[in-house]
This record gives structure tokens, C-alpha cells and sequence, in this order.
């Protein structure tokens, strides 16, 4: 057993963790942080993809050791006082989704995506998400979801489209 | 009661663009996926499967297993009776059909890779994966069964050797016994020897495929309550609760079965899996909750797959492009066992080949057969894509050889706007459709015109990307199904379905429906339906799914039926409601029931202003405190529908793609469609079923293949080998809707989820064989990897290649088929 301390969405935890733990085994069994969810044994699919320090990280991929004295960014504490990060505005507003199992993944993916390009075209919409599956949308949704995000997280955007709280963005909680 | 001053009806919910009301738990992680459920003392359960795909069991030991600590029991199959259970098919086609027994574990031999031999039981879901490696079995390695077309032949090792073959049924249809159509035997013959007509011959392989859900099934089982539990990643909860009593001997109202937040299905949640019996038997064994979630790659392997047919077609048709026969010989691979409809999938295409064309004889025979491979079930479009692809195939190959333009041969023979209603050759009948219409608005948006214009000038300029556009013309038979007909065809259960509608107090209306989503939307869209019907708020209805201690009675989702026939049960409803409100509206208001009009939610009286809304009159039969006599306080309703005949949506699919015939890679460079699916209740979700659908279709066209070895290994049993398209391989479809309403339900609506997957195949490889046909490229097998295409082209041409070598590196491409084709050196004429 290894000790671990770890700030996830705001808050901060101590546990011994198994040195074999993954971080989204950390996150679901033991924090009962299920926004996260598993969706591949292979790091292809994305849905288990969460901010640590601020850069987009796929859970499965990632010992829960590797987190001790990190910051974890899940969906679960994207939103701020009752108001949606503008993603997950963006993803409601455009459809983009349906059955929403790769969405926690696809909204985190999304939100790092802007963080290194605020404003990308389509084509590197879909490069950038490309780690991230979603066997329902055709993805089409989706780009458009992450083209209003962009617009809407621009400097200067509009504030009744903002969010009140600051929009994350690169995972910077 | 209140007075209405200034009726006026609320805008339609119907046709809006709703945002779904079920978003705000998913893109907030507060979802109930059944692996996010914890019991207190909840068990984890791990399968012990079988790497050999044909296999006597000679022992085994779980000693080892038992020592690890935290182990809680390792059962074989006889420890809990798992190879004593028959798993349902509840399809048997013909009344000679052989039905291997499928256990829960393999007692005695093992019939395909993956298949279960032992579980353990365990505190983590961790120690009982690692006890599951520990489990030492002693196999008799027994030949595979392979090839659906050598298992068929004399002396075939089979796969069951208990029913004497590996013949699972054969299933004919033909129109001239049906009294639809001629006899296409005779048909043929006559065009053979007539030199106004031409027969054109083709052989089309659909490979198996992967449904893919994004949720791996998982299972919880609680056997402490009253009714035992059992939440399950599923499509069908109320048919596993039936099939769970039936199979296990259980009393059916001891069970409940709970299908949650689901996450996708495609058809690969139509099951009632050894898992789900397996947690069920361990858990009133050890009278513990028990939990099992698979990984990935047991998904792969061992969830159902999809596809698998040969298809031998021959079409005869007058040099003038009259279509004048059309004979269908199938061989659909099952895998080892039967599945829930597994059976009748391939049979659901008899009714599909002959399409949207008028062909005047029609003869369908499908053989099903045996293999040691993962069994094979319903995948979105189920049977309709097959026959889709090989009908849509076969009018190019046939327009080329008459040297007719495909988009022509095709009106030629499609059956006019003017008549329908219009009964096919396979005995359907369509009530609407607008082919003509659909397909000059994709010919306008895709600019057809032009895109010909642009592909003869590669061409002339030889370019080394060259262009090709394909074509589907389709329709499919959706919203399964009318329970007549489902009964004509030995289907094990009726088609129809029921929603229920409790008002309550405050004049808030709870919708309990049978059918259970997985992503469709339901909850938006049967809202939408119910505002409009009822005249309350949108946000006044709660949809109520998937859980069979509230919604007891239904026949779930698959088969696009959710909206055609679960959300007309909606509609049957509320009008029972409107139905039973009315006397006690007359007595509220003192008029006579006659002089009562329904509209915008309020009862009024004719000609006065006085009126009285369904809302006040929920409270009212709450209070119940003034009513008349000889009628119960109660305003809520259940319906139950039937419908009459199926749905039948169509639409014109136009699809460009970019070949580099240098390396032999497809890149999509426009995709119109344009889709007929009735009236439309939100054109957000219609439009989203479609984008999905066509990337699963254009999926199957390029990218995804279950590919299995010579030994009977799946290759592709990973997300690294069966390749999805990720969103950097897809484009933006450019998506438009015609619109004949449907004359067979009440809200004119057809279906559309299966749509895209059905419709887009066709239109992908029709268009990838259109960009290099020139070079003598004949046909290519899918998926249409770079590898098949580079080797089509360089063996046209007449270069060696490297057709000696396997293809391990383009993605999709396993070693099935390309190499087994490889191997017969079937490479003439460009064919691979």
C-alpha cells in the first residue's frame, strides 16, 4: 500500500492506494466519483479522461500513485454554483450527445482542446478529439458543440453566454 | 375550475427542437450506469473463458484460485447448474429448426474462444480477476469449424455433434408459391436464353461485425429483497424478466428487473447473456449481492456480434433496364450457439431485397449454419443492411453491365409516388413514400452534376486521387412489428407496446412507457408528444422506463419501434385520459358531455366561455370530493398498441469519396443524404439518429471487421485492432428530410434509428468501386481497407503486389477472409 494525497474537484484526500491502482479505479471505487467511467482496457476510447495538473489524461492510463500531490479535474467538478462550464452548455445546446457514456471523456478532451487552441477550425476539432470514441453522435454534434464552446469562451464573449464562474479551460481548476 | 377568458392553444411541442431533458445528468457525471451501483457487501464476479474455440473440457482446478485471499467461491459450470440452463432463442423459423443447447457455462466442451467455464467470486472486482487466471483448465483441443460454406458440406467436423449437422435452418420465400410474383427459376431461364435481356451474377460477402456500445454490459444482482433485483446494462428488461422466469424456473413476480442510465446498444443489448444468469445463480447461491461489468475485450468477445453472410445474387433485367427477376441465396454464419432472434435476423432481409423496386419474381433462401465463432445477433438494421448492400450493390453492377446511368436504372424500376399504397413482391405493403422526391433534393444538395463533371476530369487528368460517388436508394421495414405478422413468421412474442398515464394532484403527469432508450431521447420526445395531446407543459411530464416494478408491462427498444409504436401507445393513452376526464368535466362545469370540445389542456363548452383544464381536474378526482355517480375518481389511463402494419422510412444516400491510388487510401469528400422518416416529433434528435447511423454504416463499409484466425482466435478482440472511426475519420454529412407522412399511425411517423447504418454501406463501397473502376478494379470485399484497395488496383493492372503477403497493418484488416481469399488466389480480375 502506498499513501496518497490528492485534491479532486476541490477537495482534498488522503488514502492508502495498492500500487497497481489505476486512477479511475481511485476515482470510481474508492471517491464514488462515478462521472467517470471506463469504456476500454486499451487507453483507445477516452471516456475515462480527466484533468490532472491541468493537461487532459486518460484515468486507465495513469496510476492513482502517479496523483499523489496532483490536482484532479473530473465532470463532476466542472460546474460552479448551479452554472454548466460552457462545454457542457455547448454539448446540451448542439446534441452532442446521446447515450452519454463517452461524454464525461469527450467534455474534459473538449475543454483541453481550447486550452492549447481557443479558436481551432474543424479539421483540428476532430484531430484533437480523436483519442475520445462516441459510437452514437457521428462526432458531427460534437464539433459544433466544441465550435459554440470556443466562440463562447472567446475574450470578450458575450457575459449573459459566459458562465459567472471562470470557465476552465486547459483543466486549470 | 377556471374560465377561460381568451383561448388560446399553446405551439405545437411537435416538430420543435427540444434540448433533451435527459442531458443534465450526463454531462454532469451524475449518472447511474449499473457498474456505479454499490451494494453494501457486494461480491465481484469474474469469467473464467475458454482460449480455444472447439474443445472437450477434461478437467478442471481451482485450488489455486480458492487460496488467493479475498476469494469468496469458484464454481465450474455443474457447482451451480449453468450447464444444465438452456439460454432462450426466442425466434425458431422453421418448425425443423435445430436449437443446440446453450448453457450458461460449458459443462463438457466449449464451442467457441471466449466462452465461460468457470467464475469466481470474489470481495474486488481486482481479486477475482487475478483468481480467474489461477483456474486451471485441461483442454482437448477439437477442430474449429471456420468457414460457413465448408461446414456445410458432407463431412464437415461440426460444431454440435448431437444434432447431426451444422445446418441451423433454412428459410425460403418464394413469390411465385406466395401468389406476389412470378417464379424466378423460370425467369431466370427465360432471360438466359432471350438476347433482350441480360442476367447479372454477383457474390457479396457481409463480414461480421462488433456492435460496440460504449458501456460495457455489466450486471448487479440483489437477492435479498422481496423481488429479486437484477439491474442490467440492457435493451430488453422486460423481456429478460419473462425470459429470466422461463429459463430459470423462477416465478416471474419474484424478479424485477432494473435497465438504468444504458449506454448504447445497437441492437447488442438484445439478449439475455450468461452473465446476467450466471450473477443470478451466484447470488441466491451465496445470498449476497453480486456484481459483474466486463472489460473491453470480453465485450469483443464474447457480446454478440453482427453481419456475417454470403450472398449469391443473380438479377435479370431486359437491355432497356427493366428489372424482371431477382433470386437471393444466403448463408448467415450464427456462431456456435442461437441467439434471442439471432435466427431471424438474416430472414428480416427477405422482405428487403427486393427494396424500393418493382420486380415481378422474387425468390429468398437463407440457410443459417454453425460455426466455432462468437454467436452472432441483432446489430442496427439487423438483416436490413445485408439485404440493403446486396440489393444496392447489384443495381450498379447491373447498371454498368446495360451501361445505363445507376441513378436512371434505379427510377426505372422504383415504384412511383403515384402508387402507393403499394404491395411489394415480398407481400409488404408501403403506405407512402416519395422517391422521386427525396432523390432530387440529395441530387441538388450533392451537386451531382457537378461532382460527375469533376471525376471525368481526374480521370482525364489521371489523377492519382480519383473520385468516385455512390449511390443507395433505400427503404427498410421498421417498427417492429405487428403482432400478426411477427406470428406468421414463428417469432416468439407479439409487437406491441404499452404507456400508461398517471396525473397526479398538482396536475403533473407521470408517463410510464415500455419501451426502454439507451440514447434515443425518449424522455424529450414522448414529453413533446404528451404536451401536445394533454395540453400541459412540457416540463409538466416525467417520463417513467426501464425499471419493470413501475413500467410492468412492455417489449423495449430495438427495431426503430420506440417512436412508431411505443410512442403511439403514448398517444392512446392520453386520449383514454381526455376519454375519462370528460364526464367529470361535464360535471364540473354542468354542461353535457356533448356540448364539451377538447383543446390546448381545457374542456369548454361550446359557444360559452367556460371551461376547464385537464390539470384542475387531476385535483379535482384527487379530492374526489364532488363527482358524478357510477364512474370511478380516476383520470389515469393505460394503452396498449398494435400496430397494423410496419413503418417503411426510405431516402436517397449520395456519397463522394477520394481514393489515392497510390496508396490505396479512402477519405470521404461529401456525404448528402436525404431521408423520408414520416413526420418528425424533433428534428434534433432525427437528425442525430442519422449522423450516428452513417458513421456505423460507413463503418462497416471502411473501417471494421471481426476478424478471426485460422484456429478460430478473434484478432480484432481489442479497440486497438477493431477500429471505430474516430471523428478525425469522418466528415460533416450533409443531412435533409422529405417528408410523406406515414397513413398507418396516428402521428404520421416512421422510424429512424437503423436509417443511417442501413442506407450508407451501399452508398460508400458503391462509391469507392466507382473511383477505380476504370483501372479494372471489379469488386472489393469490407471493409475497403487501404490494403484491399491498393492490392485491387495493383492486381487490375496486373502487378504482382504483395497479395502473397497477409495484411496485419491496415486498420480493420485481420487476417479472415483477405487471406483465406488470398490463399484460394481469387485475385482474378481485381477481385480481392
Amino acid at each position: 500500500m502506498a499513501r496518497i494525497r490528492t485534491t479532486v474537484d476541490g477537495l482534498v484526500y488522503e488514502d492508502d492506494v495498492e500500487p497497481r491502482m489505476l486512477l479511475v479505479q481511485y476515482l470510481r471505487e474508492r471517491l464514488g466519483k462515478t462521472g467517470t467511467v471506463i469504456g476500454c482496457d486499451t487507453s483507445n476510447c477516452g471516456a475515462c479522461t480527466v484533468h490532472l495538473d491541468g493537461m487532459s489524461v486518460k484515468s486507465c492510463s495513469v496510476l492513482a500513485v502517479q496523483a499523489n500531490g496532483a490536482e484532479v479535474l473530473t465532470i463532476e467538478g466542472l460546474e460552479r454554483d448551479g452554472q454548466l462550464h460552457p462545454m457542457q452548455q455547448a454539448f446540451h445546446d448542439n446534441h452532442a450527445l446521446q447515450c452519454g457514456y463517452c461524454t464525461p471523456g469527450m467534455i474534459m478532451q473538449s475543454i483541453d482542446l481550447l486550452g492549447d487552441n481557443p479558436d481551432p477550425s474543424e479539421h483540428e476539432i476532430r484531430e484533437g478529439i480523436e483519442g475520445n470514441l462516441c459510437r452514437c453522435t457521428g462526432y458531427q454534434n460534437i464539433v459544433r458543440a466544441v465550435q459554440d464552446a470556443a466562440s463562447k469562451m472567446k475574450p470578450g464573449a458575450s457575459a449573459t453566454q459566459q458562465s459567472s464562474a471562470q470557465p476552465v479551460a486547459g483543466g486549470g481548476a | 375550475m377556471t374560465t377561460t377568458e381568451n383561448p388560446s392553444t399553446p405551439a405545437p411541442e411537435i416538430g420543435r427542437d427540444r434540448r433533451r431533458k435527459e442531458d443534465r445528468r450526463l454531462i454532469t457525471g451524475r449518472t447511474r450506469w449499473v457498474d456505479n451501483q454499490a451494494l453494501t457487501g457486494l461480491l465481484h464476479l469474474s469469467v473464467v473463458r475458454s482460449p480455444f474455440a472447439h474443445a472437450n473440457i477434461k478437467g478442471i482446478d481451482t485450488s489455486a484460485a480458492k487460496q488467493v485471499p479475498g476469494v469468496v467461491a469458484v464454481y465450474s459450470a455443474a457447482d451451480i447448474g449453468a450447464d444444465q440452463v438452456q439460454l432462450p432463442c426466442a425466434w425458431p423459423i422453421t418448425k425443423d429448426m435445430k436449437s443446440p443447447q446453450r448453457p450458461a457455462l460449458a459443462g463438457s466442451r466449449v464451442n467457441f474462444a471466449g466462452e465461460g467455464v468457470a467464475v469466481v467470486v470474489a470481495r474486488s472486482a481486482a481479486i477475482a480477476k487475478d483468481a480467474a487466471e489461477l483456474v486451471e483448465v485441461d483442454y482437448e483441443e477439437l477442430e474449429p469449424v471456420l468457414d460457413m460454406e465448408e461446414a456445410l458440406k458432407d463431412g464437415a467436423t461440426l460444431v454440435h455433434p448431437e444434432i447431426g449437422t451444422n445446418a441451423n435452418a433454412q428459410w425460403v420465400f418464394d413469390s411465385g408459391e406466395a401468389g406476389s410474383g412470378g417464379d424466378v427459376a423460370e425467369a431466370l431461364k427465360k432471360a438466359e436464353s432471350d438476347d433482350d435481356q441480360i442476367v447479372v451474377r454477383r457474390r457479396f460477402r457481409q463480414q461480421r461485425l462488433v456492435p460496440v456500445f460504449m458501456e460495457p454490459r455489466s450486471t448487479v444482482v440483489d437477492p435479498n429483497s422481496e423481488q429479486l433485483t437484477m439491474w442490467s446494462s440492457t435493451q430488453v428488461p422486460h423481456i429478460l424478466k419473462t425470459m429470466l422466469a422461463l429459463t430459470l424456473g423462477l416465478p416471474e413476480h419474484k424478479i424485477r428487473v432494473i435497465a438504468p442510465d444504458v449506454g448504447g446498444g445497437f441492437g447488442g443489448k438484445i439478449a439475455v447473456a450468461p452473465e446476467e444468469v450466471l450473477t443470478l445463480l451466484v447470488a441466491r447461491k451465496l445470498g449476497k449481492p453480486v456484481k459483474w461489468t466486463e472489460t473491453r475485450s470480453e465485450s469483443l468477445l464474447t457480446a454478440h456480434h453482427g453481419r456475417d453472410q454470403v450472398q449469391e445474387l443473380a438479377m435479370s433485367v431486359t437491355k432497356d433496364g427493366q428489372i424482371t427477376g431477382l433470386d437471393v441465396k444466403l448463408i448467415a454464419d450464427m456462431g456456435a450457439y442461437l441467439g434471442l432472434v439471432g435466427p431471424g435476423v438474416p430472414i428480416l432481409g427477405a422482405f428487403m431485397f427486393n427494396a424500393i423496386y418493382k420486380i415481378p419474381a422474387y425468390r429468398f433462401d437463407c440457410t443459417n449454419v454453425f460455426t466455432t465463432k462468437t454467436l452472432t445477433d441483432a446489430y442496427r438494421g439487423a438483416g436490413r443492411p445485408e439485404a440493403t448492400f446486396g440489393i444496392e450493390r447489384l443495381m450498379d453492377e447491373a447498371a454498368l453491365e446495360l451501361g445505363m446511368e445507376p441513378l436512371e436504372f434505379r427510377e426505372k424500376n422504383w415504384i412511383k409516388h403515384e402508387e402507393f399504397p403499394y404491395t411489394t413482391v415480398s407481400t409488404l405493403t408501403y403506405d407512402t413514400g416519395n422517391y422521386e422526391a427525396a432523390t432530387e433534393q440529395a441530387k441538388q444538395m450533392f451537386d451531382y452534376d457537378g461532382l460527375r463533371r469533376e471525376q471525368q476530369e481526374r480521370r482525364r487528368r489521371g489523377d492519382v486521387k480519383q473520385l468516385g460517388i455512390g449511390i443507395s436508394t433505400f427503404t427498410e421495414m421498421c417498427g417492429l412489428a405487428p403482432s400478426r405478422v411477427l406470428g406468421s413468421l414463428d417469432y416468439g412474442a407479439g409487437g406491441w407496446e404499452t404507456a400508461s398515464i398517471r396525473m397526479q394532484p398538482t396536475g403533473k403527469a407521470e408517463v410510464v412507457v415500455g419501451v426502454s432508450p439507451h440514447g434515443q431521447g425518449h424522455e424529450t420526445a414522448f414529453s413533446q408528444i404528451v404536451a401536445d395531446q394533454l395540453g400541459v407543459p412540457f416540463d409538466d411530464v416525467e417520463i417513467l422506463h426501464g425499471d419493470t416494478q413501475s413500467s410492468y408491462k412492455g417489449l423495449d427498444t430495438y427495431g426503430s419501434r420506440s417512436l412508431a409504436v411505443g410512442g403511439i401507445a403514448v398517444v392512446k393513452a392520453a386520449e383514454k385520459v381526455i376519454e375519462k376526464a370528460k364526464p367529470i368535466a361535464a360535471h364540473m362545469l354542468e354542461a353535457s358531455e356533448g356540448d364539451l370540445e377538447f383543446s390546448g389542456g381545457k374542456f369548454t363548452v361550446k359557444g360559452t366561455d367556460k371551461g376547464v383544464g385537464i390539470q384542475d381536474i387531476a385535483l379535482a378526482v384527487f379530492a374526489a370530493h364532488d363527482y358524478p355517480e357510477g364512474i370511478e375518481p380516476d383520470i389515469d389511463a393505460h394503452a396498449t398498441f398494435d400496430p397494423e402494419n410496419f413503418s417503411f422510412p426510405h431516402g436517397t444516400h449520395l456519397c463522394a469519396v477520394e481514393v489515392d491510388t497510390e496508396t490505396g487510401f479512402v477519405s470521404l469528400y461529401k456525404y448528402v443524404c436525404v431521408d423520408d422518416v414520416g413526420n418528425v416529433i424533433n428534428p434534433l434528435i432525427v437528425e442525430g439518429q442519422v449522423h450516428g447511423g452513417l458513421a456505423q454504416g460507413i463503418a462497416q463499409a471502411l473501417y471494421e471487421e471481426a476478424a478471426y484466425d485460422d484456429q478460430g482466435t478473434l484478432l480484432s478482440g481489442t479497440l486497438v485492432d477493431y477500429t471505430l472511426p474516430t471523428a478525425a475519420d469522418l466528415i460533416s454529412f450533409d443531412t435533409a428530410n422529405t417528408t410523406t407522412a406515414s397513413t398507418t399511425n396516428p402521428l404520421g411517423v416512421k422510424g429512424v434509428g437503423e436509417a443511417g447504418t442501413i442506407a450508407s454501406t451501399p452508398a460508400v463501397v458503391n462509391s469507392v468501386l466507382d473511383a477505380i473502376r476504370h483501372l479494372g478494379v471489379k469488386d472489393i470485399d469490407m471493409p475497403t481497407t487501404p490494403y484491399r484497395v491498393w492490392t485491387a488496383i495493383q492486381s487490375a493492372s496486373g502487378h504482382a503486389g504483395r497479395a502473397d503477403e497477409a495484411d496485419v497493418a491496415s486498420p480493420g484488416a485481420g487476417l479472415g477472409s483477405t487471406a483465406s481469399d488470398i490463399s484460394k488466389g481469387d485475385t482474378q480480375g481485381g477481385h480481392l
